[in-house]
Protein backbone atom coordinates (compact mmCIF):
# COMPACT_ATOMS: atom_id res chain seq x y z
CA UNK A 1 0.00 0.00 0.00
CA UNK A 2 2.62 2.52 1.06
CA UNK A 3 4.70 2.10 -2.12
CA UNK A 4 1.69 3.49 -4.01
CA UNK A 5 1.07 6.40 -1.65
CA UNK A 6 2.86 8.83 -4.00
CA UNK A 7 0.68 7.75 -6.93
CA UNK A 8 -2.46 7.99 -4.79
CA UNK A 9 -1.49 11.51 -3.66
CA UNK A 10 -0.83 12.44 -7.30
CA UNK A 11 -4.25 11.15 -8.36
CA UNK A 12 -5.82 13.17 -5.53
CA UNK A 13 -4.00 16.29 -6.74
CA UNK A 14 -5.09 15.69 -10.35
CA UNK A 15 -8.66 15.20 -9.15
CA UNK A 16 -8.47 18.54 -7.36
CA UNK A 17 -7.19 20.16 -10.56
CA UNK A 18 -10.16 18.62 -12.39
CA UNK A 19 -12.68 20.34 -10.07
CA UNK A 20 -13.49 23.07 -12.63
CA UNK A 21 -14.95 20.23 -14.77
CA UNK A 22 -17.59 19.53 -12.11
CA UNK A 23 -20.44 21.37 -13.83
CA UNK A 24 -19.71 19.57 -17.07
CA UNK A 25 -19.76 16.20 -15.30
CA UNK A 26 -22.75 17.02 -13.08
CA UNK A 27 -25.00 14.35 -14.55
CA UNK A 28 -22.45 11.62 -13.84
CA UNK A 29 -21.95 12.98 -10.30
CA UNK A 30 -25.72 12.82 -9.69
CA UNK A 31 -25.96 9.31 -11.18
CA UNK A 32 -23.15 8.07 -8.94
CA UNK A 33 -24.59 9.90 -5.93
CA UNK A 34 -27.98 8.21 -6.23
CA UNK A 35 -26.36 4.87 -6.92
CA UNK A 36 -24.36 5.12 -3.70
CA UNK A 37 -27.44 6.23 -1.75
CA UNK A 38 -29.68 3.50 -3.16
CA UNK A 39 -27.08 0.81 -2.63
CA UNK A 40 -26.34 1.77 0.96
CA UNK A 41 -29.30 3.42 2.69
CA UNK A 42 -31.11 0.33 3.94
CA UNK A 43 -27.89 -1.27 5.12
CA UNK A 44 -26.91 1.96 6.90
CA UNK A 45 -30.24 1.97 8.75
CA UNK A 46 -29.97 -1.63 9.88
CA UNK A 47 -26.29 -1.36 10.84
CA UNK A 48 -26.51 1.84 12.87
CA UNK A 49 -29.77 0.93 14.58
CA UNK A 50 -28.09 -2.14 16.01
CA UNK A 51 -24.83 -0.31 16.76
CA UNK A 52 -26.80 2.23 18.82
CA UNK A 53 -28.62 -0.64 20.50
CA UNK A 54 -25.48 -2.57 21.36
CA UNK A 55 -23.75 0.51 22.80
CA UNK A 56 -26.77 1.12 25.02
CA UNK A 57 -26.82 -2.57 25.94
CA UNK A 58 -23.13 -2.63 26.85
CA UNK A 59 -22.87 0.60 28.82
CA UNK A 60 -26.44 1.26 29.99
CA UNK A 61 -26.77 -1.42 32.70
CA UNK A 62 -23.32 -0.54 34.11
CA UNK A 63 -24.18 3.16 34.27
CA UNK A 64 -27.60 2.42 35.83
CA UNK A 65 -25.95 0.16 38.40
CA UNK A 66 -23.66 3.05 39.38
CA UNK A 67 -26.58 5.49 39.58
CA UNK A 68 -25.64 7.22 36.37
CA UNK A 69 -28.72 6.36 34.32
CA UNK A 70 -28.91 9.94 33.14
CA UNK A 71 -25.55 9.50 31.31
CA UNK A 72 -26.74 6.69 29.03
CA UNK A 73 -28.13 9.02 26.35
CA UNK A 74 -24.93 11.08 26.36
CA UNK A 75 -22.62 8.07 26.13
CA UNK A 76 -24.57 6.51 23.27
CA UNK A 77 -24.92 9.90 21.54
CA UNK A 78 -21.24 10.78 21.76
CA UNK A 79 -19.97 7.33 20.79
CA UNK A 80 -22.14 7.26 17.69
CA UNK A 81 -21.70 10.87 16.57
CA UNK A 82 -17.97 11.18 17.14
CA UNK A 83 -16.63 7.74 16.26
CA UNK A 84 -18.87 4.83 15.41
CA UNK A 85 -21.07 6.34 12.71
CA UNK A 86 -18.24 7.94 10.68
CA UNK A 87 -15.86 4.98 10.94
CA UNK A 88 -18.39 2.16 10.57
CA UNK A 89 -20.12 3.87 7.66
CA UNK A 90 -16.77 4.53 5.96
CA UNK A 91 -15.81 0.85 6.33
CA UNK A 92 -19.21 -0.21 5.02
CA UNK A 93 -18.95 2.12 2.03
CA UNK A 94 -15.36 1.02 1.34
CA UNK A 95 -16.59 -2.56 1.14
CA UNK A 96 -19.70 -1.87 -0.85
CA UNK A 97 -18.97 1.15 -3.06
CA UNK A 98 -15.14 1.28 -3.09
CA UNK A 99 -15.00 -2.32 -4.26
CA UNK A 100 -17.55 -1.61 -7.01
CA UNK A 101 -15.55 1.43 -8.16
CA UNK A 102 -12.30 -0.53 -8.32
CA UNK A 103 -14.00 -3.40 -10.16
CA UNK A 104 -15.73 -1.16 -12.70
CA UNK A 105 -12.70 0.98 -13.50
CA UNK A 106 -10.40 -2.06 -13.36
CA UNK A 107 -12.61 -3.86 -15.86
CA UNK A 108 -12.55 -0.78 -18.11
CA UNK A 109 -8.77 -0.74 -17.89
CA UNK A 110 -8.38 -4.45 -18.67
CA UNK A 111 -10.81 -4.34 -21.60
CA UNK A 112 -9.12 -1.23 -23.10
CA UNK A 113 -12.12 1.07 -22.53
CA UNK A 114 -9.85 3.58 -20.78
CA UNK A 115 -7.43 3.47 -23.71
CA UNK A 116 -10.42 4.12 -25.97
CA UNK A 117 -11.32 7.20 -23.89
CA UNK A 118 -7.76 8.48 -24.18
CA UNK A 119 -7.73 8.04 -27.96
CA UNK A 120 -10.85 10.26 -28.04
CA UNK A 121 -8.98 12.85 -25.96
CA UNK A 122 -11.32 12.22 -23.01
CA UNK A 123 -9.41 12.49 -19.75
CA UNK A 124 -10.20 9.42 -17.59
CA UNK A 125 -9.76 11.55 -14.46
CA UNK A 126 -12.46 13.97 -15.63
CA UNK A 127 -14.73 11.24 -16.96
CA UNK A 128 -14.31 8.48 -14.36
CA UNK A 129 -12.51 9.64 -11.21
CA UNK A 130 -13.94 13.12 -10.57
CA UNK A 131 -17.64 12.09 -10.65
CA UNK A 132 -17.02 9.13 -8.35
CA UNK A 133 -14.91 11.03 -5.82
CA UNK A 134 -17.36 13.94 -5.70
CA UNK A 135 -20.38 11.66 -5.42
CA UNK A 136 -18.91 9.67 -2.54
CA UNK A 137 -17.66 12.86 -0.85
CA UNK A 138 -21.25 14.16 -0.75
CA UNK A 139 -22.99 10.84 -0.16
CA UNK A 140 -20.97 9.51 2.77
CA UNK A 141 -21.42 12.57 5.05
CA UNK A 142 -25.16 12.49 4.30
CA UNK A 143 -25.31 8.80 5.11
CA UNK A 144 -23.41 9.52 8.33
CA UNK A 145 -25.91 12.22 9.38
CA UNK A 146 -28.68 9.75 8.71
CA UNK A 147 -26.88 6.96 10.54
CA UNK A 148 -26.25 9.17 13.60
CA UNK A 149 -29.99 9.80 13.91
CA UNK A 150 -30.88 6.13 13.39
CA UNK A 151 -28.14 5.04 15.82
CA UNK A 152 -29.42 7.38 18.50
CA UNK A 153 -32.90 6.03 17.95
CA UNK A 154 -31.63 2.44 18.21
CA UNK A 155 -29.87 3.27 21.48
CA UNK A 156 -33.03 4.94 22.82
CA UNK A 157 -35.20 1.93 21.91
CA UNK A 158 -32.88 -0.50 23.72
CA UNK A 159 -32.48 1.82 26.73
CA UNK A 160 -36.25 2.12 26.96
CA UNK A 161 -37.28 -1.51 26.55
CA UNK A 162 -34.37 -3.32 28.23
CA UNK A 163 -35.48 -4.37 31.71
CA UNK A 164 -32.09 -3.43 33.22
CA UNK A 165 -32.42 0.20 32.11
CA UNK A 166 -36.01 1.21 31.30
CA UNK A 167 -34.96 4.78 30.55
CA UNK A 168 -37.85 6.75 28.97
CA UNK A 169 -37.25 8.21 25.50
CA UNK A 170 -37.72 11.75 26.86
CA UNK A 171 -35.00 11.27 29.49
CA UNK A 172 -32.63 9.56 27.05
CA UNK A 173 -32.87 12.37 24.49
CA UNK A 174 -32.78 15.15 27.10
CA UNK A 175 -29.53 13.68 28.44
CA UNK A 176 -28.19 13.26 24.91
CA UNK A 177 -29.02 16.89 24.14
CA UNK A 178 -27.19 18.04 27.28
CA UNK A 179 -23.98 16.17 26.54
CA UNK A 180 -23.68 15.99 22.73
CA UNK A 181 -22.82 19.32 21.15
CA UNK A 182 -23.48 20.25 17.55
CA UNK A 183 -19.70 20.50 17.12
CA UNK A 184 -19.38 16.79 17.98
CA UNK A 185 -21.74 15.89 15.13
CA UNK A 186 -20.02 18.31 12.74
CA UNK A 187 -16.62 16.82 13.60
CA UNK A 188 -17.93 13.32 12.88
CA UNK A 189 -19.39 14.43 9.57
CA UNK A 190 -16.12 16.18 8.67
CA UNK A 191 -14.19 12.98 9.38
CA UNK A 192 -16.57 11.05 7.13
CA UNK A 193 -15.95 13.58 4.35
CA UNK A 194 -12.20 12.91 4.62
CA UNK A 195 -12.80 9.13 4.68
CA UNK A 196 -14.96 9.45 1.57
CA UNK A 197 -12.12 11.16 -0.31
CA UNK A 198 -9.77 8.36 0.81
CA UNK A 199 -12.17 5.64 -0.38
CA UNK A 200 -12.84 7.37 -3.71
CA UNK A 201 -9.23 8.12 -4.59
CA UNK A 202 -7.80 4.78 -3.38
CA UNK A 203 -10.49 2.76 -5.18
CA UNK A 204 -10.16 4.71 -8.43
CA UNK A 205 -6.36 4.42 -8.23
CA UNK A 206 -6.58 0.66 -7.84
CA UNK A 207 -8.98 0.48 -10.78
CA UNK A 208 -6.79 2.61 -13.02
CA UNK A 209 -3.67 0.54 -12.25
CA UNK A 210 -5.31 -2.86 -12.76
CA UNK A 211 -3.18 -5.26 -14.80
CA UNK A 212 -3.99 -8.66 -16.24
CA UNK A 213 -7.40 -10.21 -16.74
CA UNK A 214 -10.19 -11.09 -14.29
CA UNK A 215 -7.65 -12.13 -11.63
CA UNK A 216 -6.13 -8.66 -11.84
CA UNK A 217 -9.56 -7.12 -11.27
CA UNK A 218 -10.07 -9.36 -8.23
CA UNK A 219 -6.70 -8.31 -6.82
CA UNK A 220 -7.52 -4.63 -7.36
CA UNK A 221 -10.85 -4.94 -5.58
CA UNK A 222 -9.24 -6.61 -2.56
CA UNK A 223 -6.46 -4.02 -2.42
CA UNK A 224 -8.93 -1.14 -2.78
CA UNK A 225 -10.97 -2.31 0.21
CA UNK A 226 -8.04 -3.28 2.44
CA UNK A 227 -6.02 -0.13 1.68
CA UNK A 228 -9.06 2.09 2.19
CA UNK A 229 -9.82 0.55 5.59
CA UNK A 230 -6.21 0.80 6.76
CA UNK A 231 -6.03 4.46 5.69
CA UNK A 232 -9.43 5.20 7.29
CA UNK A 233 -8.22 3.88 10.65
CA UNK A 234 -4.90 5.76 10.43
CA UNK A 235 -6.58 9.02 9.40
CA UNK A 236 -9.26 8.51 12.05
CA UNK A 237 -6.58 8.81 14.71
CA UNK A 238 -4.89 11.78 13.02
CA UNK A 239 -8.17 13.66 12.47
CA UNK A 240 -9.44 12.92 15.98
CA UNK A 241 -6.19 14.22 17.39
CA UNK A 242 -6.44 17.42 15.30
CA UNK A 243 -10.15 17.96 16.06
CA UNK A 244 -9.65 17.43 19.81
CA UNK A 245 -7.10 20.24 19.82
CA UNK B 1 12.98 4.80 -47.94
CA UNK B 2 12.27 8.50 -48.11
CA UNK B 3 13.12 10.51 -45.03
CA UNK B 4 10.73 13.37 -45.67
CA UNK B 5 7.46 13.54 -43.80
CA UNK B 6 4.43 12.98 -45.98
CA UNK B 7 1.93 15.78 -46.24
CA UNK B 8 -1.81 15.60 -45.78
CA UNK B 9 -4.55 15.53 -48.35
CA UNK B 10 -8.02 16.95 -47.73
CA UNK B 11 -9.06 13.86 -45.78
CA UNK B 12 -6.03 11.72 -45.05
CA UNK B 13 -2.79 12.54 -43.30
CA UNK B 14 0.57 10.87 -43.56
CA UNK B 15 2.54 9.22 -40.83
CA UNK B 16 6.28 8.75 -40.41
CA UNK B 17 7.99 6.47 -37.89
CA UNK B 18 11.73 6.70 -37.35
CA UNK B 19 13.97 4.43 -35.28
CA UNK B 20 11.27 3.41 -32.81
CA UNK B 21 12.54 1.28 -29.92
CA UNK B 22 10.77 -0.06 -26.87
CA UNK B 23 11.72 -2.50 -24.11
CA UNK B 24 9.62 -4.04 -21.34
CA UNK B 25 11.54 -5.40 -18.34
CA UNK B 26 14.78 -5.45 -20.31
CA UNK B 27 13.27 -7.32 -23.26
CA UNK B 28 13.35 -5.30 -26.46
CA UNK B 29 9.95 -5.53 -28.19
CA UNK B 30 10.53 -2.91 -30.90
CA UNK B 31 14.05 -2.91 -32.33
CA UNK B 32 14.19 0.19 -34.49
CA UNK B 33 11.05 0.54 -36.59
CA UNK B 34 11.09 2.82 -39.66
CA UNK B 35 8.27 3.34 -42.13
CA UNK B 36 6.20 6.00 -43.83
CA UNK B 37 2.49 5.87 -44.56
CA UNK B 38 1.34 8.15 -47.37
CA UNK B 39 -1.88 10.19 -47.09
CA UNK B 40 -4.93 8.20 -48.19
CA UNK B 41 -3.02 4.92 -48.25
CA UNK B 42 -4.09 1.56 -46.82
CA UNK B 43 -0.98 0.28 -45.08
CA UNK B 44 -1.07 -3.14 -43.45
CA UNK B 45 1.46 -4.33 -40.88
CA UNK B 46 1.51 -8.13 -40.76
CA UNK B 47 3.40 -10.50 -38.58
CA UNK B 48 3.03 -13.44 -36.25
CA UNK B 49 1.69 -13.04 -32.72
CA UNK B 50 4.25 -11.47 -30.40
CA UNK B 51 6.09 -9.67 -33.19
CA UNK B 52 5.34 -6.27 -31.61
CA UNK B 53 2.49 -5.10 -33.88
CA UNK B 54 0.04 -4.07 -31.16
CA UNK B 55 2.78 -2.37 -29.11
CA UNK B 56 3.72 -0.41 -32.22
CA UNK B 57 0.08 0.62 -32.70
CA UNK B 58 -0.14 1.93 -29.12
CA UNK B 59 2.95 4.06 -29.76
CA UNK B 60 1.38 5.53 -32.88
CA UNK B 61 -1.50 6.95 -30.87
CA UNK B 62 0.66 7.90 -27.88
CA UNK B 63 -0.77 5.33 -25.48
CA UNK B 64 2.82 4.16 -24.95
CA UNK B 65 6.02 6.16 -24.81
CA UNK B 66 8.98 4.99 -26.87
CA UNK B 67 12.46 4.49 -25.39
CA UNK B 68 13.92 5.96 -28.59
CA UNK B 69 12.78 7.12 -31.99
CA UNK B 70 10.10 9.47 -33.21
CA UNK B 71 6.64 9.38 -34.75
CA UNK B 72 5.45 12.26 -36.91
CA UNK B 73 2.02 13.08 -38.18
CA UNK B 74 2.13 15.86 -40.74
CA UNK B 75 5.63 16.67 -39.55
CA UNK B 76 4.56 17.13 -35.92
CA UNK B 77 5.93 14.66 -33.38
CA UNK B 78 3.24 12.68 -31.55
CA UNK B 79 4.03 12.87 -27.87
CA UNK B 80 0.58 12.94 -26.26
CA UNK B 81 -2.90 11.66 -27.13
CA UNK B 82 -3.92 15.32 -27.49
CA UNK B 83 -1.72 15.68 -30.58
CA UNK B 84 -3.15 12.46 -31.98
CA UNK B 85 -6.62 13.92 -31.37
CA UNK B 86 -5.66 17.20 -33.06
CA UNK B 87 -5.03 15.31 -36.28
CA UNK B 88 -8.18 13.26 -35.72
CA UNK B 89 -6.50 9.89 -35.38
CA UNK B 90 -8.84 7.11 -34.37
CA UNK B 91 -8.01 3.63 -33.13
CA UNK B 92 -10.37 0.72 -33.67
CA UNK B 93 -9.45 -1.71 -30.91
CA UNK B 94 -9.28 -5.47 -31.38
CA UNK B 95 -12.15 -6.00 -28.95
CA UNK B 96 -13.99 -2.87 -30.06
CA UNK B 97 -13.46 -1.43 -26.53
CA UNK B 98 -16.99 -0.05 -26.39
CA UNK B 99 -17.96 1.28 -22.97
CA UNK B 100 -20.25 -1.34 -21.48
CA UNK B 101 -22.06 1.18 -19.30
CA UNK B 102 -23.35 3.06 -22.37
CA UNK B 103 -25.65 2.11 -25.23
CA UNK B 104 -24.21 1.66 -28.72
CA UNK B 105 -25.58 5.09 -29.71
CA UNK B 106 -24.03 6.75 -26.65
CA UNK B 107 -20.73 5.05 -27.41
CA UNK B 108 -20.72 6.30 -30.97
CA UNK B 109 -21.61 9.85 -29.92
CA UNK B 110 -19.29 9.91 -26.91
CA UNK B 111 -16.59 12.08 -28.48
CA UNK B 112 -19.09 14.75 -29.53
CA UNK B 113 -20.98 14.62 -26.23
CA UNK B 114 -17.92 14.85 -24.00
CA UNK B 115 -16.32 17.66 -25.96
CA UNK B 116 -19.71 19.40 -26.35
CA UNK B 117 -19.10 19.92 -30.05
CA UNK B 118 -22.75 19.66 -31.15
CA UNK B 119 -26.22 19.96 -29.72
CA UNK B 120 -27.88 16.73 -28.50
CA UNK B 121 -30.21 16.72 -31.53
CA UNK B 122 -27.26 17.11 -33.94
CA UNK B 123 -25.33 14.37 -32.14
CA UNK B 124 -28.30 12.01 -32.41
CA UNK B 125 -28.52 12.66 -36.14
CA UNK B 126 -24.79 12.12 -36.67
CA UNK B 127 -24.86 8.92 -34.60
CA UNK B 128 -27.73 7.56 -36.69
CA UNK B 129 -25.84 8.40 -39.89
CA UNK B 130 -22.60 6.76 -38.76
CA UNK B 131 -24.36 3.65 -37.51
CA UNK B 132 -26.23 3.45 -40.83
CA UNK B 133 -22.85 3.70 -42.62
CA UNK B 134 -21.74 0.48 -40.93
CA UNK B 135 -25.15 -1.22 -41.14
CA UNK B 136 -26.00 -0.95 -37.45
CA UNK B 137 -28.81 1.59 -37.39
CA UNK B 138 -31.10 -0.79 -35.49
CA UNK B 139 -28.54 -1.31 -32.73
CA UNK B 140 -28.56 2.30 -31.53
CA UNK B 141 -30.34 1.54 -28.23
CA UNK B 142 -28.68 -1.81 -27.60
CA UNK B 143 -25.87 -2.30 -25.10
CA UNK B 144 -22.47 -3.61 -26.26
CA UNK B 145 -23.20 -6.87 -24.45
CA UNK B 146 -26.06 -7.54 -26.86
CA UNK B 147 -23.81 -7.31 -29.96
CA UNK B 148 -21.82 -10.04 -31.69
CA UNK B 149 -18.05 -9.69 -32.14
CA UNK B 150 -18.44 -8.42 -35.72
CA UNK B 151 -21.14 -5.92 -34.72
CA UNK B 152 -18.94 -4.60 -31.90
CA UNK B 153 -16.13 -3.96 -34.39
CA UNK B 154 -18.51 -2.21 -36.76
CA UNK B 155 -19.82 -0.09 -33.88
CA UNK B 156 -16.21 0.76 -33.00
CA UNK B 157 -15.64 1.83 -36.62
CA UNK B 158 -18.78 4.03 -36.40
CA UNK B 159 -17.35 5.58 -33.21
CA UNK B 160 -14.11 6.26 -35.06
CA UNK B 161 -15.98 7.83 -37.99
CA UNK B 162 -17.70 10.37 -35.70
CA UNK B 163 -14.30 12.01 -35.20
CA UNK B 164 -14.17 12.53 -38.99
CA UNK B 165 -10.74 10.92 -38.86
CA UNK B 166 -7.80 11.71 -41.07
CA UNK B 167 -6.07 8.51 -39.98
CA UNK B 168 -7.69 5.32 -38.69
CA UNK B 169 -5.63 2.66 -36.97
CA UNK B 170 -7.14 -0.82 -36.84
CA UNK B 171 -5.90 -3.41 -34.35
CA UNK B 172 -6.60 -6.91 -35.70
CA UNK B 173 -9.95 -5.89 -37.23
CA UNK B 174 -10.85 -9.41 -38.40
CA UNK B 175 -9.62 -11.46 -35.44
CA UNK B 176 -12.18 -13.73 -33.77
CA UNK B 177 -14.59 -13.23 -36.69
CA UNK B 178 -16.10 -15.82 -38.98
CA UNK B 179 -14.85 -15.61 -42.61
CA UNK B 180 -17.99 -13.82 -43.85
CA UNK B 181 -17.87 -11.14 -41.11
CA UNK B 182 -14.14 -10.71 -41.81
CA UNK B 183 -14.92 -10.00 -45.46
CA UNK B 184 -17.63 -7.49 -44.45
CA UNK B 185 -15.17 -5.64 -42.19
CA UNK B 186 -12.49 -5.67 -44.91
CA UNK B 187 -14.92 -4.25 -47.44
CA UNK B 188 -15.99 -1.53 -45.02
CA UNK B 189 -12.36 -0.47 -44.47
CA UNK B 190 -11.81 -0.35 -48.22
CA UNK B 191 -15.06 1.53 -48.85
CA UNK B 192 -14.24 4.14 -46.18
CA UNK B 193 -10.82 4.66 -47.64
CA UNK B 194 -12.25 5.18 -51.12
CA UNK B 195 -15.22 7.32 -50.01
CA UNK B 196 -13.56 9.77 -47.61
CA UNK B 197 -9.90 9.29 -48.48
CA UNK B 198 -8.93 8.49 -44.91
CA UNK B 199 -5.48 7.02 -44.33
CA UNK B 200 -5.76 3.51 -42.90
CA UNK B 201 -3.10 1.65 -40.95
CA UNK B 202 -4.05 -1.91 -40.15
CA UNK B 203 -2.26 -4.30 -37.86
CA UNK B 204 -3.28 -7.85 -38.65
CA UNK B 205 -2.08 -11.37 -39.20
CA UNK B 206 -4.97 -11.99 -41.60
CA UNK B 207 -3.29 -12.68 -44.92
CA UNK B 208 -6.54 -12.51 -46.91
CA UNK B 209 -7.35 -9.07 -45.53
CA UNK B 210 -3.85 -7.73 -46.11
CA UNK B 211 -3.46 -8.93 -49.69
CA UNK B 212 -7.09 -8.08 -50.46
CA UNK B 213 -7.14 -4.39 -49.55
CA UNK B 214 -3.61 -3.09 -48.85
CA UNK B 215 -1.80 -0.57 -51.02
CA UNK B 216 1.41 -1.54 -49.22
CA UNK B 217 2.29 -4.21 -46.68
CA UNK B 218 4.99 -4.36 -44.02
CA UNK B 219 5.92 -7.71 -42.50
CA UNK B 220 7.22 -7.65 -38.92
CA UNK B 221 8.94 -10.34 -36.92
CA UNK B 222 10.66 -10.18 -33.53
CA UNK B 223 10.35 -6.41 -33.26
CA UNK B 224 11.77 -5.61 -36.70
CA UNK B 225 10.25 -4.83 -40.08
CA UNK B 226 11.51 -7.40 -42.57
CA UNK B 227 10.02 -5.94 -45.73
CA UNK B 228 7.81 -3.10 -46.94
CA UNK B 229 6.26 -3.12 -50.40
CA UNK B 230 3.20 -3.61 -52.55
CA UNK B 231 1.37 -6.93 -52.10
CA UNK B 232 3.18 -8.36 -55.14
CA UNK B 233 6.59 -7.17 -53.94
CA UNK B 234 6.02 -8.72 -50.51
CA UNK B 235 4.75 -11.97 -52.01
CA UNK B 236 7.92 -12.26 -54.11
CA UNK B 237 10.35 -11.05 -51.43
CA UNK B 238 13.09 -13.59 -51.06
CA UNK B 239 13.47 -13.95 -47.28
CA UNK B 240 12.89 -17.23 -45.46
CA UNK B 241 11.12 -15.59 -42.47
CA UNK B 242 8.73 -13.66 -44.73
CA UNK B 243 8.05 -16.66 -46.92
CA UNK B 244 7.52 -18.93 -43.89
CA UNK B 245 4.90 -16.49 -42.54
CA UNK B 246 3.16 -16.12 -45.91
CA UNK B 247 3.29 -19.86 -46.67
CA UNK B 248 1.69 -20.60 -43.30
CA UNK B 249 -1.24 -18.59 -44.55
CA UNK B 250 -1.27 -20.31 -47.93
CA UNK B 251 -1.11 -23.73 -46.29
CA UNK B 252 -4.28 -22.97 -44.30
CA UNK B 253 -6.13 -22.22 -47.55
CA UNK B 254 -5.63 -25.71 -48.96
Amino acid sequence: MFENSGDIALLFWRTLLALPQTWRQRQKVMDQFFEIGNASLLMVCVLTFFIGGVIALNFGPVLVEHSMASAVGGVVGLAIAKELAPVMMAILIAGRIGSAMAAEIGSMRVYQEIDALRTMNINPIHYLVLPRVLAIAFALPMLVIFSVLVGWFGGAVVANYNHLMEIPFRVFFADLKDIVKLQDVVNGVFKSFCFAIIIGVVSCHQGLTTLGGPRGIGRSVTKAVVNSIVLIVIFDYILTRILLN
Amino acid sequence: MSTTNPTSTAAGVGLAVRGLRKSFDGQEVLKGIDFIVQPGEIFVIMGPSGSGKSVLLKHLIALETADAGEIFINGEPITTPEIAAKYRMALVFQSGALLNSLTVGENVGLYLTEHQLKSPAEIEKIVEEKLADVGLKDAIHKTPGELSGGMKKRAAIARALVIEPQLILYDEPTSELDPLSAVVIGNEILELNQRIGVTSLIVSHDRDLAFGIADRIAVMAEGRILVIGTPDEVKNFNDPQVQDFLRAGLHREK
